[in-house]
């Protein structure tokens, strides 16, 4: 009795041990992935998701930086449409996007589509438009602050050669907002030309060569082969670099500090402004929020479009 | 003939472009070579004054925010490498339970945008005492969009290594993280290097962080140190320009050097 009871529990242990191996494998698999991910997931925890979490709330209430926080509901976001330096902001980013967006893919387009192919320079082009990419963005704002100085601006001066009187570039209203624009499409055209230049690679030769026995012009090549063929490309490039535009901040707080009257002061300028220097907790809050569902609402799309058409994506 | 033309027509075209994204970089130089008084009456500096350099390198504020910002961006770029790699590693490699979901997670609170949760960290670090202190610099942008993209990119890569590599270390009773450290770390270096120049020049450009967290001169990074001097009255503009010259050149002689792996860093960053 007492041997088989023995036997039989060494057996069984034995049995429980074989067993128990993959299930431990399991346990300790599943502690080490947690561990493994652990720093990452605490960090967007504490740092990112929480304090989401915690702007909602805050956007609900009155909230001053000293002093008592009110909770009042969604009247921070009732007023959103009576408050007309928001309705100029929301304006002014608008205008921004549109005026940057179209102008940067042009851009990006027509030179990917100048540079290539391989001639003498090539590489020297292409190192030289990505370099204002390299170079700090705060920098390049700085020195374009300088050049389109009113009266010793050096563009003025050169416009002054041939008899042109240039304009206050930033600090009149008509021309403020349009210089910003040029001067951030010149930081950054490098990068989607890059991006068109991997796509346009990626059109298949013979194609062209076929067009070209057809006696198509380069324009019409461009049209009816290069154009269908980058479409995904051109749509997720514009989608990235809207978003890139709602967020703009840096160059606007160095060349113009919002002004010349508001007509550069985009959202998050404005969102920088009441929270930090009116000290309007809740209602900055409230204005992140806003900025918040618009990218999200692009972030969306963007994957939308992946989704759908995105086939180069390894 | 008609390539002919078009040669020409391309050549042109990208002069004129050239001339903008070069010219304003090479005027900085010049300028930053010029006598005060002659700031806007020539371009090419005469006579040149190397003072400007020596008198911008001897302010021990201007170099205090120089070791900051590297400092602050090798620091970030270092725990950006260590952490993304090995959540990357995970979510290629392990099975446990909520991979998936917490995958996805991640990658969609890479999302929020930190204009939105600044407010709160503000506070946050405000009632932690961390407010002028470099430790919201250091802290934050590693689990913003580099973070992010580089649990990505990492998993990405891992995915693409082949089993056989670690077979052998399972078989001798390895350790997971044995298998992450001698094996797989070492074999990953092309997308860490490129993860590094994504974070690094994007750390080196951060504006918002330091703008909000820091007041105090000495403790503030290039970007917000050398927009400051714009805002002062008569901005000695041949010092401010020896400032910036001094910031974007080592940038752009690494970039020569490595143009292949800067442009892939910076790309694979915007295509998130």
């Amino acid at each position: 009795m007492a041997t088989s009871n023995s036997n039989l529990s060494t057996e069984s242990k034995f049995l429980i041990n074989k067993k128990k191996k993959p299930f431990s494998n399991k346990l300790s698999d599943s502690i080490a992935g947690w561990l493994f991910i652990s720093p990452m997931f605490l960090g967007f925890s504490i740092f990112m998701f929480g304090p989401l979490v915690y702007a909602f709330f805050m956007s609900l209430h009155e909230w001053p930086l000293l002093g008592e926080q009110t909770f009042i509901g969604l009247e921070n976001y009732q007023s959103l449409g009576q408050d007309g330096s928001f309705l100029n902001s929301l304006n002014v980013t608008i205008l921004f996007s549109l005026g940057l967006v179209p102008l940067n893919i042009i851009l990006a387009m027509f030179l990917a589509g100048l540079l290539k192919e391989k001639f003498i320079g090539v590489g020297f082009f292409r190192t030289a438009i990505f370099v204002p990419v390299v170079t700090s963005l705060i920098v390049w704002a700085i020195v374009w602050k300088n050049l389109l100085a009113t009266e010793l601006g050096f563009i003025n001066q050169l416009l002054d050669l041939i008899g042109i009187q240039g304009p206050s570039w930033l600090l009149d209203q008509s021309t403020a907002l349009p210089s910003v624009i040029l001067v951030s499409v010149l930081k950054n055209v490098g990068l989607n030309m890059i991006l068109f230049l991997t796509a346009m690679q990626q059109v298949p030769g013979e194609l062209y060569e076929a067009a070209e026995l057809d006696g198509a012009s380069a324009f019409r090549r461009f049209r009816s082969v290069t154009l269908p063929l980058i479409t995904p490309t051109i749509f997720l490039t514009m989608i990235i670099t809207t978003i890139g535009a709602m967020k703009i901040f840096g160059q606007v707080y160095v060349m113009t500090r919002g002004g010349p009257v508001d007509s550069t002061k985009v959202l998050v300028y404005y969102i920088w402004e009441t929270a930090f220097r009116h000290f309007d907790m809740g209602y900055a809050s409230a204005l992140a929020f806003v900025l918040f569902f618009i990218l999200l609402a692009f972030t969306i799309l963007s994957w939308v479009v992946r989704k759908r058409w995105v086939f180069h994506e390894e | 003939m008609r390539n002919k033309k078009l040669l020409v027509f391309r050549y042109i075209a990208l002069s004129l472009i050239t001339v903008l994204m070069v010219g304003p970089l090479v005027w900085m130089i010049a300028t930053s070579l010029k006598e005060p008084t002659r700031i806007f009456t020539q371009f090419f500096p005469n006579p040149i004054r190397w003072e400007n350099y020596t008198e911008v390198l001897g302010q021990m504020t201007f170099l205090k925010q120089y070791w900051n910002s590297i400092y602050i961006a090798v620091l970030v770029t270092i725990f950006v490498l260590l952490f993304s790699s090995m959540a990357g590693y995970a979510f290629a490699r392990i099975k446990f339970p909520g991979r998936n979901v917490v995958f996805l997670l991640l990658l969609s609170v890479m999302m929020i945008p930190p204009e939105v949760t600044i407010i709160p960290l503000f506070l946050f670090m405000r009632d932690l005492g961390w407010v002028n202190t470099h430790i919201p610099l250091i802290l934050l942008p590693i689990f913003g969009a580099p973070g992010a993209f580089g649990i990505f990119l990492m998993r990405q890569f891992f995915l693409a290594i082949p089993k056989e590599l670690e077979e052998a270390a399972v078989v001798d009773g390895c350790s997971k993280f044995k298998i992450y450290w001698r094996i797989m770390l070492p074999l990953s270096v092309p997308a860490l290097s490129t993860l590094t120049i994504f974070t690094f020049l994007t750390n080196w450009d951060e504006f918002l962080y330091p703008l909000i967290f820091i007041n105090a001169r000495e403790l503030m990074t290039l970007p917000v140190g050398l927009s400051l001097f714009t805002d002062e009255a008569g901005t000695d503009w041949h010092h401010l320009m020896s400032a910036t010259t001094l910031v974007t050149i080592p940038l752009l002689i690494l970039f020569f050097f490595a143009q292949k792996k800067f442009i892939e860093g910076m790309t694979a960053g915007s295509i998130k």
